[in-house]
Formats: C-alpha cells, structure tokens, sequence
C-alpha cells in the first residue's frame, strides 16, 4: 500500500505533467488571456480560452514553474489577488457567452506574503467561492497535484471536482497541520496518514467525485480528455436551473 | 551597597505580591497598562479604543435588546470524536463558552427590527471553522431567506478547524452558497470582523457581506503572520493586517466602536 505522504510527495513532484502542457494536450487549440483588469496579470495562473473537441471552454489553472526562475515568479505555484481576480474575470467571461469551465490546480495554497494580504487575498477567495458557486455554466475542476487549502477551493466549487491519482488535497499542508497541532513540522508524514488528503480517502468522504489515471503520456492524455468530453456532453444536457441545483446540493451536503 | 539594593529590590517584590493580578491590565495593542475598572461594560481600552474580546453570550447582551437562539444542541459530528485529543478539546470549550460550538446563532431584535444574527466566540477551539460551525452558519442564512430577514455576523476565528480536516474546508464552500442564497433574494448582510478574524473565514463569509465593518485594531487576515514572516523573511509592520490598513486598502466599509456598534447596526438596518 501507498503510504499517505509518499502520495504527498508524487503531487509535488517535479516529474508531474505541467499545467501549460496538459492544457496544450487536452485542447485542439488555446488562447492565454490575461489580467486582472486592476492592477496586475499573476503568472501563477495561467487562464486562457480553447476548444475540445470542436467545443469552446474557458480553462483557468494555478501552476508551478518548471524551473527556479518559473518557480520564483509564480511563488511556487501560489497565487495573488490578482492571480484570483483574473481567475473569477475569466469565469464570469465564461458564464457570458455560455462556455463551460474547466480549472486545473496545482497549488500548495494562496500566497502568504504581505503584498497579497494588503491587496485582499482572504476577500479575493471569498469572492472567488462564493460567485464560482452560482455561475450558470458546466464547471469542472481538477486537482492535478497539490490542492492547498483555501487557495484551491476558491476555484473548486463547480459541479465536480476530479484529482489525478497522484494529488493530493487538504485544509493545508501536512507540515502545517503537523507544526499547529503537534508543535513539530517534522512530523508531517505522520500528519499526512491522519489527514485523509489522497484520491481514494477524498473519494470515500464524496470530496471528490472521480480519480484520473495519472495522465504521463499520450494514452492517459487521451483517457483525460474523453473524460472532460463526456462531462461537458453531460453537464450541457441539463437545464439551468438543475446544473445549478445538483450544484447546490453537492455543496450543501457537507454537513 | 549590595546588599542593601538587593534587600530594597526584595521589599519591591514583596509589595508588588500583594497586588493582585487582575486589577491591572495590559493592552495587547497599545500595551498600555491600567486599572481594571477602566475597562468599562464594553471593555474598551481606555487609551487606544481596542474592544477586548468578548463571549459571544457577552456580545449578544452589548449590542441586541433581544435574542432566541436556534439550533443550539448542534455539535461536531460524531464520526470526529474517535480523536481523544480532539474530543477533550470540544468538552473543555464546551465547559468554558456553555455552547455546543464555536457559534451561536439565533435572531435578534435591535427595536422593533428583527434579524438574523450569529456570534462567534473564540474561546471555543479558537472559534474555529467547524463543520458544526459552518452547519449552523448554513441553516442562519436558510431561515432568513425564508423569513425575508436581514443578517448580522460577528465573526471572530482562527480559521479552518484543523481536527476536521477537509470537511472543515468545506464549511467556507457551503456557508458561501447560503450567503448567496440570501442575496439573490435582495437580502442584507452585515459583517462584523472582530479580533481576530483569520484564514478561511476570512476567506468565505466574513468578506462577503454587503457591508462589512470591524472594531479598532482588529486582527483581520488571510495568512497567518509567522507564515508570512517564513515566506517573506522579513517582518511586517506593527499595523500589518489591522483594521485600520484595511480600511485604508478598501477591504472594510467602517470602523466603529464598540459602544456605538448596536446604533450603527440599527441604522444600516433600517435603511435597507
């Protein structure tokens, strides 16, 4: 059996499949937009129209660099205010001319640095939860590798969430969780066993809804996306207002 | 000579024995020190206008003239309570707030307005983000949509409930969806960020209401500021995710004092 953390440390490694090439392998063609339309255009999300199979989708994604210099200027896959702002700009964009959304996340949580604090980080996810939640478009997110926290779920509040098999998603790290609780970062794989952050334990407590075969080369590319194809077929049969309601109770069930 | 300062340091020490503890006390943001008796009904320090942190009980009796509260039997979910450590944990706050969580929610009258209100208490596991939490946030929201009743929250937490994981992580999804609810329904809602205000309430239901509001010198963040100082390495300044710099930033509607909070929450309830 897999041990938790070393599930941990497959979503965070560097041989996963980059945001930009499984958005390049999922769709026939894509478009990079960007901005905030404030202040600012955050690289750690990469967001963008393309089509799938002939069908027309707004992606929006948080990735990691594939390098230092990457790294550094998408704070490791965390974004900013801005990096959110320009997230929730693209869905409302979406949810306007009737596309459906697919987001992909690969984040260890939303950037804790003083610049994004003073620029409204909390207030930005909050809004990011709470408007995602009513958008009247199919909207799908996928946990690609780490889904940390607040971060991830701000854009992960759509009519279902997906983790690739190697992923994980939790209330923070587990060497948070490990420093908090028990005073001792150290302990993080310890953390992790309790956490019931993988696939399979997401799965059983319906926090997610699908586990993806980690996609690594053409045949799980492919798997991926007949996957995305059949969800999108399927969300777009349903009317408005039961998209939203099945939506509702899926959120509402977490009790 | 030495001897002689060490036995007058000795007498210090002795006289200072005698004062008891409680009578003189340090505000944690000005840190100034003063008597007790200053602090007033609302607990104000009497120097910077910091509001002390209160019960939600003791909240409730400041600022409403009227209260009922609903779904008070309501407490974390069995399937949690395997964790000892955790369990022990909700006894004892339960023992210290006499709630069953980390909020208490019910409906209030200022006059003759009816509202819906919930109270954080940050004694309760640090007015954690429950999954019970969130539940009775949820239902809060429910019943006023129903009722076509406006909403006040005062919010004070240290974010998601570590012990429940990701359930508690998706309390901000499903406290979210009810503040929506109620909005589409043309509803009011007023936040009230009180010390401290962190993480993911931060990040869900306390910045989403049309009008949000805090006390002076409120902690309000996303990050937590030793995280922040780990990421960054360096520290931030003294007034860093105070209040008064979101104010300044745009993120808070007013500040308002603790002793006009009720006539203030009147006010905007009644235009609305």
């Amino acid at each position: 059996m897999v041990k938790a953390y070393d599930r941990v440390l497959a979503a965070r490694s560097a041989d996963k499949i980059s945001i930009q090439d499984l958005v390049a392998g999922i769709t026939d063609d894509f478009m990079e937009l960007h901005g905030d339309r404030a202040y600012s255009d955050d690289p750690a999300v990469y967001a963008g129209i393309g089509t799938i199979a002939g069908q027309s989708v707004t992606i929006t994604s948080i990735q990691k660099g594939n390098d230092t210099d990457e790294n550094i200027e998408r704070h490791f896959g965390s974004a900013e205010p801005s990096g959110y702002r320009k997230a929730l700009r693209l869905m409302k964009q979406a949810e306007k001319f009737n596309r459906p959304i697919i987001n992909l996340i690969n984040t260890p949580g939303a950037y804790p640095g003083m610049d994004a604090e003073y620029k409204g980080q909390g207030y930005m996810i909050a809004q990011s939860i709470m408007q995602g939640l009513k958008l009247k478009v199919p909207y799908i997110s996928v946990i690609v590798g780490e889904g940390g926290s607040g971060g991830a779920l701000a854009l992960a509040v759509g009519d279902t969430v997906w983790a690739l098999e190697d992923s994980i998603y939790s209330v923070l790290s587990p060497e948070g969780y490990a420093t908090i609780l028990w005073k001792d970062s150290s302990k993080a794989a310890e953390a992790a066993e309790q956490m019931q952050l993988t696939p399979k334990e997401l799965l059983d407590n319906e926090i997610i809804d699908k586990i993806i075969p980690e996609v690594k080369d053409a045949k799980s590319m492919q798997n991926f996306k007949e996957a995305l194809i059949e969800k999108i077929n399927e969300l777009n049969k349903l009317p408005k207002e039961e998209l939203l309601a099945q939506r509702h109770e899926r959120y509402r069930k977490f009790n | 000579m030495k001897n002689n300062k060490s036995e007058e340091t000795k007498d210090l020490q002795t006289l200072m024995d005698k004062v008891p503890d409680h009578l003189f006390i340090k505000c944690p943001v000005c840190e100034e020190n003063f008597y007790n008796k200053k602090l007033g009904e609302y607990k104000l320090c009497p120097n910077c206008g910091y509001g002390f942190r209160l019960g939600a009980q003791e909240r409730i009796n400041l600022t409403v003239d009227e209260f009922t509260p609903i779904d008070s039997e309501i407490s974390a979910p069995k399937r949690f309570l395997g964790d000892e450590k955790y369990a022990g944990k909700l006894e004892k706050s339960k023992k210290a707030t006499d709630l069953n969580e980390s909020v208490q929610t019910g409906f209030a009258k200022i006059g003759d307005t009816e509202f819906a209100l919930g109270v954080m208490d940050s004694r309760f596991i640090m007015g954690s983000l429950g999954t019970a939490t969130g539940e009775k946030l949820a239902r809060l929201f429910e019943q006023a949509t129903e009722r076509n009743l406006p909403v006040v929250v005062f919010s004070c937490s240290g974010g998601a409930r570590m012990q429940e994981g990701i359930h508690s992580l998706m309390q901000m999804a499903k406290v979210s969806q009810a503040v929506s609810d109620h909005a589409e329904k043309g509803l009011l809602y007023i936040s009230v960020l009180t010390d401290p205000t962190t993480g993911g309430v931060t990040a869900s239901y306390a910045m989403e209401g049309d009008i949000n509001i805090s006390e002076p010198h409120t902690l309000i963040g996303f990050a937590g500021r030793r995280v922040i100082e780990k990421t960054i390495q360096q520290r931030p300044p003294k007034d860093f995710q105070r209040a008064e710099t979101l104010l300044k930033n745009g993120f808070l509607d007013a500040i308002v004092k603790r002793d006009q909070m009720k006539s203030v929450l009147a006010k905007l309830l009644a235009w609305n």
